[in-house]
């Protein structure tokens, strides 16, 4: 277990002082000058060796991502901006950051800016978050206040920050899809490439990166990349927050080494599944984008990118959604493909279709009112929006539900059995969303 | 995709109080010249923040004519963006979290009490109080099953606690947001099982534990 002398998020649930005064008796803002006094190439470097992999979902290193940013060009400034528009199911990790240790936050941006030579930076919060936006803003007003952050501020760089709230609409977790609603559109993703790197907001150069990679930065400088780097298996390396929701005892966020085994995780801090290991029935490990992992693969596996992945599944943003036997799984997963449907943005055929297509005939499943035969076209179906759309929410929307045919086809067939066997004229259920 | 219309019925016009344009201005500065599209979505927020939650057309109308938008442009932001309320909604407009996370953790008998005690989503009661709909994740899953009640979320609830906090919302009774039982936030039930050294285990004994002035205090001492 990860001892809390070895913690970046020494403020997590909000029982110490979030203010300025209580940042700073925790590290943060501690001598940030001598940082950035080191150089953007030390700082870049020192966050590849750490072997940082972003937080947001995809895992992309963020030393890596730094460092695409192209040489300064005086018409095109550049710029980050944080992505906090944190709404993938069974995550909730920003928003503790957001709300009670803000700072880690802000001075993360001032880093990241520095490192990448850009003087304003846009954090794009999801519009619900309301007490997060609130608090950010009273962060970044003290920041301002202490000459932290501003034109003329102590540390030589001129920089500033803006909160920018969305409106709710998932796909802007999409970083196009961000930058487009930053700009005051739709939401819709852009073809990449161009990459935001070259053209990214308003066309200028630009880095995108989720509130945890941005928020582990300052820490990751100041303790070393080498003592980062020591947590987790090879190329998964540091702490990562954990959302575990779903039936365990305590469900929680925490801070963990990554790699860390599935039941060391839920032992230690969430009390154990409802009615024991036993009764586990599946997990989705990484957000409700990524395939379900059934009971017995997923209870000694490390929680990291590449385990999972072998898994095929995916570490996500870390959102372990736990599931035990009485879950109706099909259910479960048709909820999610719901989700999917309702946050299509409509650009790409295969997404906006499909994902419809996808939930009307996972409803008539999780009651056995389909043939045995459509399981097989639902799975052909998946393959058909997956990759084949501009952003990966087609590839999201179709994951879960292979996760479900590779894993679960069984308890499909036998609805079907079930229904055949004493079929009924009363019309389906589950129609009935109540968004609808 | 969901299909997302005007209300039939439209007031005559909108113009926003001075105070919000003074906070319109501010949200504008945050953009560089020639980019002032960019506030479309804050100035619609407050726009339906002054209008009762709810955005009227003439709103929509009236925001694209600040920013130098076309009309349609705008309309086409308040239509795709699913917080943007197009039909007058209750006075306490209660967004429901229906996604799995929050299925898991039961909040099927959440949304039977909302059925029963306010009615069809989208629905104003006879009173005008309460209205409902169901999003999804709001993104508190560790503290599911919850909802959003205006700006303020409610979490960890149980049919028992959320009609308690519905009869008072009711009887304009004051309520405190965040955890239903009890939780500081995101913690686990019972006891920290990280930080302690700093918190102690029921987070309130450690030496970093805050005991400041109100002010650096959480939502859930606001009460």
């Amino acid at each position: 277990m990860l001892e809390d002398k070895d913690r970046i998020f020494l403020n997590l649930y909000g029982f110490g002082d979030r203010s300025l005064k209580g940042a700073r008796a925790r590290g943060a803002w501690d001598n940030t000058k001598a940082l950035l006094d080191k150089g953007k190439d030390w700082i870049i470097n020192e966050m590849k060796a750490s072997g940082l992999r972003g937080r947001g979902g995809a895992g992309f290193p963020t030393g890596l991502k730094w460092s695409f940013m192209p040489k300064l060009d005086p018409a095109r400034p550049h710029y980050l901006v944080v992505n906090a528009d944190e709404s993938e199911p069974g995550t909730c990790k920003d928003r503790e950051i957001m709300r009670n240790d803000p700072h880690l936050l802000v001075e993360g941006c001032l880093i990241a800016s520095f490192a990448m030579q850009a003087h304003a930076c846009y954090i794009y919060i999801r519009g619900e978050y309301v007490l997060e936006y609130e608090r950010l803003q009273a962060a970044i007003d003290e920041a301002y206040d202490a000459n932290l952050i501003g034109q003329d501020n102590i540390h030589g760089w001129p920089f500033h920050v803006h909160v920018h709230r969305g409106a709710g609409a998932y796909i802007c977790g999409e970083e196009t899809a961000l930058l487009e609603s930053l700009e005051g559109k739709k939401g819709m993703p852009r073809l990449k490439p161009p990459f935001p790197a070259n053209m990214g907001l308003y066309g200028s150069p630009t880095t995108v990166n989720n509130v945890e990679s941005i928020a582990v930065a300052p820490t990751i400088l100041r303790r070393g990349a080498a003592w980062f780097a020591s947590f987790g298996a090879q190329n998964n390396s540091g702490t990562k927050l954990f959302c575990i929701s779903g039936h365990v005892e305590k469900p929680c966020n925490v801070e963990e080494a990554m790699s860390i085994p599935f039941r060391e995780l839920i032992e230690t801090h969430c009390g154990g599944i409802r009615g024991g290991f036993d009764n586990l029935l599946a997990v989705i490990p990484g957000g409700s984008s990524v395939p379900l992992v059934p009971a017995h693969e997923i209870i000694d596996a490390a929680l990291d990118f590449d385990t999972l992945r072998n898994l095929k599944s995916g570490l996500g943003t870390a959102a372990v959604i736990v599931m035990d036997k009485s879950t109706d799984i099909v259910r479960a997963i048709t909820r999610i493909s719901y989700f999917y449907k309702h946050e299509s943005c409509g650009q790409c055929t295969p997404c906006r279709e499909g994902t419809g297509w996808m939930w009307r005939v996972l409803t008539r499943m999780a009651e056995g009112r389909a043939q045995k035969r459509e399981i097989d076209m639902l799975l052909e179906v998946t393959t058909e929006i997956e990759g084949h759309t501009i952003c990966a929410l087609g590839d999201a929307a179709a994951w879960p539900v292979q996760g479900l045919i590779r894993h679960f086809r069984h308890e499909i067939e036998k609805r079907i059995d079930q229904y055949t066997a004493n079929p009924h004229s009363e019309p389906a259920e589950g129609f009935g969303i109540a968004a609808e | 995709m969901t299909v997302r219309r005007l209300a039939e019925e439209q007031p005559a016009s909108f113009a926003f109080t001075p105070e919000n344009e003074a906070r319109c201005a501010k949200e504008i500065a945050k953009y560089p010249q020639g980019r002032e599209a960019s506030a479309v979505l804050a100035l619609l927020w407050l726009a339906q923040r002054q209008n009762g939650r709810w955005l009227p057309k003439p709103a929509i109308e009236k925001v694209a004519a600040m920013l130098g938008m076309p009309p349609i442009r705008a309309l086409e932001i308040a239509t795709f963006y699913s917080m943007f309320n197009l039909a007058p909604v209750g006075k306490y407009f209660i967004q429901f979290c229906g996604t799995t996370p929050c299925v898991l953790a039961g909040a099927d008998a959440i949304k039977a009490v909302l059925a029963r005690r306010v009615g069809p989503p989208g629905q104003v009661t006879a009173d005008g109080l309460f209205s409902w709909a169901e999003v999804e994740c709001l993104g508190a899953c560790c503290n599911a099953p919850m909802v959003q009640i205006n700006d303020d979320y409610y979490e960890d609830l149980t049919p028992e606690n959320f009609e308690v906090l519905l009869d008072r919302l009711a009887a304009g009774k004051p309520v405190k947001p965040g955890s239903q039982i009890g939780r500081r936030t995101s913690e686990p039930i019972g006891g920290l099982t990280s930080l302690t050294s700093l918190y102690g285990v029921d987070g309130r004994s450690g030496p970093q534990t805050y005991r400041g002035a109100p002010g650096g205090e959480t939502v859930s001492d606001k009460d």
